[in-house]
């Protein structure tokens, strides 16, 4: 039995203490927007804060994640950087198919809520770990861009 | 898979057009997706793709499925174009499987694949769309007694323009449905286009950026159980012992199911079914592939290729030409076999029953996922109901339905609903793979250093006949030969044959850019090979072959002029061209600069695209698909490679099948011409394209010639 806060809501699971946090999300508490890519950290498909770090959660053991805040692209939205990433997402038409876009989210929040004007070295620092096979990697980094900054003037992408 | 020579569409389209055409038909609502809302007035459902409630609400039914290529916003511009209303007022909903109703006319039954879905759908759904505006404006017009003439459909809204009197689609709906279909309706004209050809934002990305997306591994179904799976590692191997103890002692694991060539572990969870599946220790008889490699399938390729093919296309008498030419060139082109590694892994929901069994799955060919069900099950059609969702990604893998079949297998002992999700691992390594393709291609040059004759000879399996076998026709397979037969350049003599080979050790399918992902890197790294013969620059040298193909010559202008074809490069630095025609419609030009290290390792710094793909839908869904194509086209140009070792699959996750990443993604432009050509594909060719303009920009950088992908360690030794 764990006690686990996502998403600032405690929730009690009856769980193995060494099941990765990506699978009590997905198959126990029922929060499927955090996705499963590789199961090996090879991905990011599955990347969740903790206290506010990216972590993926795919292979960080649930008993890693007591007393410290989970935080999902379920709630990311309520934070000012994760807010901003999205309207960006969306605003520079960043996704295609989609699956990926929950760890790039969740890497890109981070990244914009610690660094106001992330370089593209920043860039590739924080999200050279998420792989995207749509190939919208372009229209990321514009979209972190215009996230941490707003608006380029000009052309986005 | 978007198959062939024109004259065998008309095959398959003869057996299939008539389905389209019916599902547009007022009255034949079999199979037609239910109203929505139980016990609220059906309302208007002119045909397969629209339904108006009595309440307002829009619906639109998407045949063609989405994978991230932007069809659940291309599909409802087009209806909602000719329907006069608003994409934020529509709602849209996946279409049931149905061949009847949601074929795919270019290729026959329901199926999205093969940079199809705009050139097939742009005037059925233009045309759903206009015979519902113009019933709902024929019942306005009775209710007011007026000429429907003078009446206008806007925002979803008819209006008398005389009297200012208006009534909503809604209200209208009840009567428009008593009215007869009509026979013929105009369409818009294109310049009156408010929605097509403009960059309306996607309807499906809100619920991507926020995680409420519903993708088919995201099904949760009350009682669910979750299931992992183990098929032979060896294609053709069966289950030899399991240690089914020690699976069942971890916690959570509910049952094991054993089929003859897979093992299910059948858990609470994936976590349990994944620890159940390493603890069964399966053992396998890996039968008759056991010893496998890829070198001996190159080294049956390379003896097939010595045999004559089937001639798919011939101009004059190319061998003759050769031998009688000033110089002669002649090369090896070989490309590997390769996974599509769709960020979602293959994943299949079932609830079998006796009385019925139901589906939840993403697929691409969802009528193909209802049959292997009833087929699995020996139940009617019209007892499997099958859901489908969003697609993690498609490439041409979900145009297979082996998941589908495990699933249903595994299901059938399965008491309640199991989702079946295949590791990352087991979706590499069972993968239906892109073919590995072995290439002679020779050609002759005049004393100028033109070309006077082409000849290729490509060796590769028939995934024609597999897939489609009409399609399969006199020994030849279109998709495999797709480009080839293309070949767009002044030469005089050409001559394009097929040897098909198939192949016992790997299933293969379509991947990506389908089949001239293969023929255009070798015919686009062949003539520059010509090129460099003739001591040419590469552009020059395909204009000047290009006076017959005014708009292939218009793109490779284009992106000539916006690369900066002609500026010098430092040192260690290529430009690289490239030009893409096919079947498609769709005309592509490519430059890449790439940069390659003296240790090797090649950097590709900017990629260039000039697209003329005919009508523009949406002009930045267009965009998009270059961009992610060309990514997909880098990452397997560069690494993409499945090898053999004992019958097994030597690549198992990312960390051994790379692809592409942020840190190495190129800035890439992709400039559009407009014009009013017929639609063209988009999927596809951006993929297509880049592997030979990036070999060809490693040729300039280095002066060594790419004729076997991928590039990987090639460079090292030079």
């Amino acid at each position: 039995m764990a006690t686990l806060n996502i998403n600032g809501r405690d929730v009690t699971v009856d769980v193995p203490a060494d099941m990765p946090i990506l699978w009590v999300l997905r198959d126990v508490v029922g929060l499927t927007g955090t996705k499963f890519g590789c199961g090996i950290a090879a991905c990011g498909a599955c990347t969740v804060h903790l206290d506010g770090q990216p972590t993926r959660s795919c292979v960080t053991p649930v008993s890693a994640a007591v007393g410290k805040r989970i935080t999902t692209i379920e709630a990311i939205g309520e934070t000012p950087a994760g807010k901003k990433v999205q309207q960006a997402w969306l605003d520079l038409e960043v996704v295609q198919c989609g699956y990926c876009q929950s760890g790039q989210i969740m890497a890109a929040s981070a990244l914009v809520a610690k660094t106001a004007n992330p370089s593209d070295a920043d860039i590739d620092a924080a999200m050279s770990g998420n792989i995207c096979r749509c190939g919208t990697y372009v229209r990321i980094r514009a979209a972190i861009k215009q996230a941490a900054r707003g608006p380029a003037v000009g052309k986005g992408a | 898979m978007h198959t062939v020579s024109r004259r065998d569409f008309v095959v398959v389209l003869t057996s299939a057009a008539g389905g389209l055409l019916l599902g547009c038909r007022m009255g034949d609502r079999s199979g037609a997706p239910p109203a929505a809302g139980a016990g609220s007035s059906p309302g208007f459902a002119p045909n397969a793709f629209i339904r108006i409630g009595t309440d307002g609400r829009i619906t639109l039914v998407m045949n063609q499925i989405e994978m991230g290529q932007g069809m659940y916003t291309s599909m409802p511009m087009l209806l909602a174009e000719e329907l006069e209303v608003g994409l934020d007022q529509v709602q849209l909903e996946h279409a049931p499987p149905n061949d009847k109703l949601y074929a795919n006319p270019l290729i026959g039954f329901q199926v999205t694949g093969g940079s199809t879905s705009v050139r097939a759908m742009y005037t059925p759904l233009r045309t759903a769309g206009a015979t519902a505006r113009t019933m709902l404006v024929a019942a306005a017009a009775r209710t007011w007694e007026v000429d429907p003439a003078s009446c206008r459909a806007h925002q979803g809204v008819v209006t008398h323009a005389a009297t200012g009197r208006t009534l909503s689609y809604g209200a209208l709906a009840d009567q428009a449905a008593k009215l007869p279909v009509p026979e013929k309706v105009a369409l818009k004209d294109p310049k009156d286009f408010t929605l097509i050809g403009t960059p309306a934002k996607r309807l499906d990305t809100p619920d991507k950026v926020t995680g409420k997306a519903e993708f088919g591994i995201d099904v949760r179904l009350p009682g669910m159980k979750v299931a992992t799976v183990a098929a032979s590692p060896v294609l053709g191997g069966k289950v030899a012992g399991l240690d089914e103890a020690k699976a069942k002692a971890i916690p959570g694991v509910q049952q094991i199911v054993r089929l003859d060539d897979t093992v299910a572990v059948v858990a609470d969870h994936m976590w349990a079914a994944k620890q159940g599946l390493a603890a069964l220790a399966i053992r396998w008889d890996d039968g008759p592939n056991a010893k496998v490699s890829t070198s001996d399938v190159v080294q049956e390729l390379d003896a097939a290729s010595k045999q004559p093919g089937v001639v798919a296309r011939k101009q004059g008498d190319a061998a003759a030409a050769i031998a009688g030419a000033a110089q002669k060139l002649e090369a090896v082109y070989q490309v590997p076999f390769l996974a599509h590694a769709t960020m979602e892994p293959m994943n299949c929901t079932v609830h079998v029953r006796k009385d019925g069994c139901e589906v939840w799955t993403c697929s691409q060919v969802l009528s193909r996922a209802q049959a292997t069900a009833a087929q699995v099950t020996g139940l009617p059609l019209e007892k499997v109901v099958v859901h489908n969702h969003l697609l993690g990604g498609g490439f041409g893998r979900r145009l297979e339905v082996d998941y589908v079949t495990q699933a249903v297998r595994i299901g059938k002992q399965v008491e309640g609903p199991v989702k079946v999700v295949w590791t990352r691992e087991e979706d590499v390594q069972h993968d239906v793979y892109r073919p590995y393709y072995y290439d002679r291609i020779a050609a002759g040059l005049d004393a100028r250093g033109k070309p006077v004759a082409w000849s290729h000879r490509l060796v590769g399996p028939s995934i024609l006949a597999r897939w489609a076998p009409p399609a399969f026709k006199d020994g030849i397979d279109g998709d495999a030969v797709d480009a080839a037969i293309h070949l767009i350049y002044d030469i005089p003599a050409i001559r394009v044959e097929y040897v098909r080979h198939e192949e016992p050790v790997l299933n293969t399918g379509f991947w990506r850019g389908v089949g001239p992902t293969h023929n255009v890197f070798v015919i686009e790294s062949f003539i520059d090979e010509l090129a460099a013969a003739a001591k040419t620059d590469p552009v020059a040298y395909r204009r000047a072959l290009l006076g017959k193909a005014p708009r292939a010559r218009a793109v490779l202008d284009l992106a000539a002029k916006q690369a900066g074809w002609e500026r010098p490069l430092p040192a260690g630095r290529g430009r690289g061209v490239s030009l893409l025609y096919s079947g498609w419609d769709t005309y592509v030009a490519q430059v890449a600069e790439v940069e390659v290290s003296k240790a090797g390792e090649v950097r590709v710094h900017r990629i260039v695209c000039a697209v003329d793909c005919g009508t523009i839908v949406n002009p930045d869904i267009v965009k998009a698909q270059i961009e992610g194509g060309v990514v997909f086209g880098i990452s397997g140009a560069l690494w993409g490679e499945i090898t053999l070792k004992n019958g097994r699959v030597e690549q198992s996750n990312f960390n051994n099948y790379r692809t592409l990443r942020m840190n190495e993604t190129p800035t890439i432009e992709v400039h559009l011409v407009r014009n009013g050509e017929a639609p063209g594909g988009i999927g596809e060719p951006g993929t297509a394209v880049t592997a030979p303009a990036l070999a060809n920009a490693i040729f300039a950088a280095t002066g060594k010639r790419i004729r076997r992908l991928p590039v990987k360690d090639q460079l090292r030794s030079t």
